[in-house]
């Protein structure tokens, strides 16, 4: 069925929630769009992307406003001759991996990230990069994904990328605690302070800081998820032995706290201890979170699907700022991820998947929300039609996991109404 | 394959959005897969546009190539059109949607819409941003005036001297640089002489505007990159010569005015007398603020104040689309002193322009879209400043040197909200202060030539830029640099030349330790050079280990 303009297909899933699915333009990254942050989070790891112009034009769009003078990522553009069969794909690849290597010697793990065109021609990544592992090991580690429009959207490059790492993840059958999904630096710290104080551990955070430091993995792994959007690397984890920790995720207290009891129930600690180690914190974020819940409680909110965190803030957002939902979009549903988070969105919430972006924007201009969660192909057209906005993208850069970040987490939603509040002109 | 780590152009199909969004009533409707939406942003963000652009995407995913994509186009395109209901329809694919050959264009023309449909055909594996901006405007233009063409050999009728001249500003679109402010800098400079103008395309037109265009008496032909191939067919069918000259610089903007008064037939001696007697400096009260009016720019004053003097023989590296590098060439070394150590163009259509005016300063133009070439090339020819595009600012940043942007690509800053033309007087103006501003101001010159050992002012450090030194500008002293000494590694352990733009000895040739302390007193910005000299002097001769005579040898054999 091609483009079968919205389809409306109630699907009841818990507590009476409708699901809008629709089909037609999805106004949305690609998965390539995840090397714009795990380039940082992981330093020694370079993301060669094979595919187009296109691709090499979104990236560098993206990230190409900072100036660097290694860049940490780069595309193998293909030309006629690799479309025509004229060139050897393998050999012109190993050729390109050779050229990159020689530049920056300080490479320890290489991603060739597939996209639509190398998908399209059904060019090999995986072999290659098995066989161009095998060349340059142990200098070198070299790890395929994709990270194509076609497969994946946003933050499902980080799946992908995550996901091709477990494969090489030490096994170890010992218990410990992994947190999947990249965080920000200061925020891994925070957790690791509070799991500390708590007694749980080991804890290792994935992905790491740096791509040759790899946690294990096995029969004694928990999986705590710190983003919603890793189905993959989960399926994979548990493939390898671990078991996952359902939960809701860490943004705003109580899902800080809901998130810290399903590590601390698997760990069997005593609810007196983890009352201690939280109460600090919570204590804190209470304090901080109230001026920004007096100044959003009450206003309409309406959700683009973006990056699969719609539903985690749309809870938090609703329960925690008191905020009304108005639509609540995400690029796909996850049911095995999402459960916990759906159960706690207030009954009656209209949640869509997929987009046929025309007709979201109508019911969006329609409901006037006082603040629209979108892309920032949307954003600034959206304000000068004089709603207010706050471009999702944002909220994969910042640190807003855990306690101490549940303030500003909400500070960005209120953010643009206080702008609009302060400017005269 | 090529290792792309940079790329100067997007693929052509961002050219021909380029075209969409800077007209009004125009619809695109893009074969493209999921994601590729992206390129909105360039609008909505790097342009800060407060619309969508008008492009509708077929975004397909993985799961439709299975089945009915040409199904999606057909969709698509009605439902754009029900929507938009625009006066003209483009149709074409993305690169991935040029792997499935769905014919988008053709699907669409035989859905009988009652408006024109342009069917693009845009290789995107073989041809790149311009080309599609410019294919498509010309796809365009032809399509809506092809049935007004007049019979060949037809002649122009003669423009009554009554009427003031008319001219057509062709080429200004969306995501160019600076275009917004060089079209009211170009209409400025037009009026000065009394011409008028009656179609600016794309930027700001409708459809029905360019059905004008065969009205207006020659065109400006004013980002040949984008226009030229416009311009060409409409001086074939309809007989309007094309002004070539690019009003950017001083020089070239007398010398556009001159043109125009040669084609349009007009008197334009006074606007360049007017211009000539800038260069005198006399700015008394009333110039002053005349010159916010017409015809005045402070360039060739400020360029010949003494406090200019030091920009004399500054070593400049030109480096971007060929239009602003023809430009910058020129006023770089004939209205602001500067020499000329490197030029080159990623846009392949207008190298030999570009070559020619290389061979005219006896260096070698770098024509190519590798941004490891033009990275390597720069190293080599270590200039002491830059002037190239936002990807050069990045080769820059690596190696330490002064940068200034002239040329798209460009990143957010370089849309300015302030006045800021490159063309005409304004626009001079406007490079005169852009351009030395990344360089040491004189006075710092001088005093970190003369004292090494401060603990502020040390070497590298530009104090009105409040940055402290760069590491990176001290690269070329390993022994001094603890933070760059793995970089260096890094480069050093390389051994392809290409990709070690890093200054290295060449094979055999030592510093002595009072060489290398005698070298550390050379002026951060113009080591890299003497370095590179010396060693070449050295190599010639068959000395292999340079002493401080050595280097002082080679500074008076071979000069600065």
């Amino acid at each position: 069925m091609a483009l079968e303009p919205c389809t409306e297909l109630p699907v009841k899933i818990t507590a009476d929630i409708p699901v809008l699915k629709e089909r037609g333009q999805r106004e949305v990254f690609c998965g390539l769009t995840g090397i714009v942050w795990l380039h940082r989070k992981m330093q020694d790891a370079f993301f060669l992307v094979v595919g187009s112009r296109t691709c090499a034009h979104l990236i560098q769009s993206a990230a190409g406003v900072m100036i660097f003078a290694e860049p940490r990522f780069g595309t193998a553009i293909l030309g006629e001759r690799d479309l025509a069969g004229l060139a050897d794909a393998n050999e012109e690849l190993d050729r390109v991996v050779d050229q990159l290597l020689e530049r920056r010697p300080d490479i320890g793990t290489l991603f060739l990230v597939g996209s639509c065109p190398s998908e399209v021609i059904k060019l090999d990544l995986a072999k290659a990069a098995e066989r161009l592992s095998t060349r340059f090991f142990p200098k070198v580690r070299i790890l395929n994904y994709s990270g194509s429009g076609i497969e994946t959207t946003f933050t499902q490059g980080e799946d992908a990328c995550l996901g091709s790492m477990v494969p090489v993840l030490p096994r170890s059958d010992e218990a410990g605690l992994m947190v999947v999904g990249s965080l920000a630096d200061v925020v891994e710290d925070q957790f690791r302070r509070l799991f500390d104080k708590m007694g749980i551990g080991p804890v290792y955070f994935f992905p790491p800081r740096r791509a040759s430091n790899l946690p294990p993995v096995g029969k004694g792994t928990k999986l705590l998820l710190a983003q919603p959007f890793l189905s993959d690397t989960v399926r994979s984890l548990v493939s390898r032995g671990a078991t996952l920790l359902p939960s809701p995720y860490p943004l705003g207290i109580e899902g800080t706290t809901a998130w810290l009891k399903t590590a601390a129930d698997a760990w069997n600690i005593d609810s007196k201890v983890f009352e201690e180690a939280i109460e600090p914190p919570v204590k804190r974020a209470k304090i901080a979170l109230e001026r920004y819940r007096q100044a959003l409680t009450g206003r309409k909110a309406f959700l683009f699907p973006d990056s699969q965190l719609e539903i985690p803030l749309a809870r938090f957002l609703s329960r925690e700022c008191g905020m009304e939902l108005v639509e609540v979009g995400m690029p796909y549903i996850d049911r095995l991820l999402m459960d916990k988070e759906i159960a706690l969105l207030p009954e009656g919430t209209v949640l869509s998947e997929g987009q046929d972006v025309e007709k979201q924007l109508d019911r969006c201009r329609e409901a006037r929300p006082d603040i629209t969660v979108c892309g920032l192909g949307l954003a600034n057209p959206l304000e000068a039609e004089g709603m207010a906005t706050k471009w999702s993208i944002e909220l994969v850069f910042s640190p807003i996991h855990g306690y101490d970040q549940a303030a500003d987490l909400a500070e960005l939603f209120a953010r643009p109404l206080e702008r609009r509040r302060r400017l005269t002109v | 394959m090529e290792l792309t780590l940079w790329t100067y152009e997007g693929p052509p199909h961002v050219g021909a959005m380029r075209i969409a969004t800077a007209m009004e009533g125009v619809h695109y409707v893009l074969h493209a897969p999921q994601g590729d939406t992206y390129a909105d942003l360039l609008f909505t963000m790097i342009e800060r546009r407060d619309r969508r652009p008008p492009v509708t995407y077929t975004t397909f995913q993985a799961r439709d190539l299975g089945g009915d994509t040409a199904e999606m186009v057909k969709t698509s395109v009605r439902e754009a059109y029900d929507r938009f209901k625009p006066q003209v329809m483009l149709v074409g694919e993305s690169c991935t949607a040029e792997l499935i050959q769905d014919q988008p264009g053709g699907l669409a023309k035989s859905m009988g819409l009652p408006i024109p449909v342009v069917s693009l055909e845009l290789p995107a594996y073989s041809k790149k941003e311009n080309w599609g901006a410019s294919e498509t405007l010309y796809h365009l233009v032809r399509t809506l005036l092809l049935p007004v063409v007049p019979a060949p050999n037809t002649p122009r009728p003669k423009r009554d001297p009554n009427i003031r001249p008319k001219a057509n500003i062709i080429g200004p679109t969306a995501l160019g640089f600076r275009c917004r402010d060089d079209i009211r800098e170009v209409i400025k400079l037009l009026a000065e002489i009394g011409v008028d103008v009656n179609v600016v395309a794309p930027m700001g037109s409708t459809p029905d505007d360019l059905l004008r265009i065969p009205n207006a008496d020659f065109n400006i032909c004013l980002y040949p990159e984008i226009a030229l191939t416009t311009c060409t067919w409409l001086s074939r069918s309809f007989g309007q010569p094309i002004i070539k000259t690019v009003p950017i610089g001083v020089g070239a903007t007398r010398d556009f005015i001159a043109e125009i008064g040669k084609v349009a037939d007009i008197d334009v001696s006074q606007a360049l007398a007017r211009s000539h007697a800038d260069t005198l400096g006399n700015w008394d009260a009333a110039r002053v603020s005349s010159a916010a009016e017409v015809g005045a720019s402070r360039l060739p004053w400020y360029s010949r104040s003494v406090d200019s003097t030091y920009l004399t023989g500054k070593r400049v590296f030109i480096f971007g689309d060929a239009t602003h590098v023809l430009a910058a060439a020129r006023m770089a070394t004939e209205e602001l002193g500067f020499t000329l150590v490197g030029i080159g163009t990623y846009s392949r259509e207008f190298a030999r322009e570009v070559r020619e005016v290389a061979k005219k300063h006896g260096i070698e133009a770098v024509i190519s879209d590798d941004y490891l070439a033009v990275e390597a090339k720069i190293a080599e020819a270590a200039p002491e400043l830059v002037l190239g595009t936002q990807m050069e600012r990045h080769i820059a940043k690596r190696l330490g040197i002064p940068c200034a942007v002239i040329s798209a690509p460009i990143h957010v800053q370089d849309v300015p909200a302030r006045y800021s033309p490159q063309m005409g007087w304004e626009g001079a103006n406007v490079i005169f202060d852009s351009w030395i501003h990344p360089l040491m101001m004189g006075l710092e010159e001088h005093l970190i030539g003369m004292f090494k050992e401060d603990f502020e002012f040390a070497e590298g450090h530009m104090s009105h830029l409040h940055t402290a030194p760069s590491q990176e500008s001290r690269r070329d002293l390993p022994s001094e640099s603890v933070a760059t000494d793995h970089a260096i590694a890094l480069t050093n352990n390389s051994n392809q030349a290409v990709l070690t733009p890093v200054a290295q000895a060449i094979e055999g040739i030592t510093w002595s330790a009072d060489g290398e302390a005698e070298l550390k007193k050379i002026p951060f910005f113009v080591r890299g050079k003497i370095r590179r000299n010396t060693e070449k002097f050295a190599s010639d001769r068959g000395i292999t280990s340079i002493t401080v005579e050595t280097l002082y040898d080679a500074k008076a054999q071979i000069g600065q």
